[in-house]
């Protein structure tokens, strides 16, 4: 499946755009799953110390099953205020 | 009553207040957050913001709800501006009125911390030689 990936913050200068399709193998992935293949493909994400993932619009939790209909985001270490 | 809020225009104190006042609260307390003009001794001009709108949306109301289950409190206003806000102007306002005040400080603590927290939000610093994402600090 490919699932479109938005992104944020200072992760968008780390993976130098704002907006990425992935190519997953399955029909769907886990949070944690996905990270790692994002870190994988952009090693320098790590330096946005424990992003987390977003699926339509909620943090996601460990179990929650990504597919490609999904509006997935990542979600570095927030800072408003 | 529950008014949130994310806008590009400036953030008004005078303005949140008469939302948030009632003739049933005792007290409203207001937290301003605003713009330093240095940070870990570099010089900043401006700080400039975005968000995941929708998404941060959802958190803030997530917050205003558990306002109302933890605290006694009468109306929560939590405003937050993007895009660029000059040294001294206020990125964010929360109102919290209430009955009684220690209702009403505790609320308002409770919303600033998680806020920083949850919300998507993000804030880079401009400087004169260049600029920087702004990392999460406690």
């Amino acid at each position: 499946m490919t699932i479109n990936v938005l992104i944020f913050g200072m992760a968008k200068d780390l993976m130098g755009g704002s907006q990425v399709s992935l190519k997953i193998d399955g029909d769907s992935v886990y949070p944690e799953e996905l990270k790692q293949i994002l870190i994988t493909k952009y090693p320098r994400l790590q330096e946005a110390s424990n992003f987390m993932i977003a699926v339509n619009k909620e943090y996601s939790k460990n179990e929650t099953k990504i597919k490609d209909s999904d509006e997935v985001a990542i979600i570095p270490p927030t800072n408003g205020g | 009553m529950i008014d949130i809020k994310i806008t590009d225009e400036p953030l008004q104190v005078g303005k949140c207040f008469k939302r948030i006042t009632s003739d049933h609260s005792g007290c409203v307390n207001i937290f301003v957050g605003t713009v330093r003009a240095d940070n870990l001794g570099k010089k900043v001009l401006y700080l400039e913001f975005e968000s995941y709108e929708d998404m941060a949306i959802n958190e803030i109301k997530n917050i205003a709800n558990s306002i109302k289950e933890k605290f006694n409190v009468k109306n929560i206003l939590i405003h937050h501006r993007l895009g660029k806000v000059e040294v001294g102007e206020a990125p964010i306002i929360i109102a919290v009125s209430a009955t009684h005040r220690r209702e009403a400080i505790e609320a308002t603590g409770y919303a600033i911390d998680t806020f920083k927290k949850s919300v998507p939000i993000w804030k880079k610093e401009v400087y004169q030689d260049g600029e920087a994402w702004v990392s999460a600090r406690p």
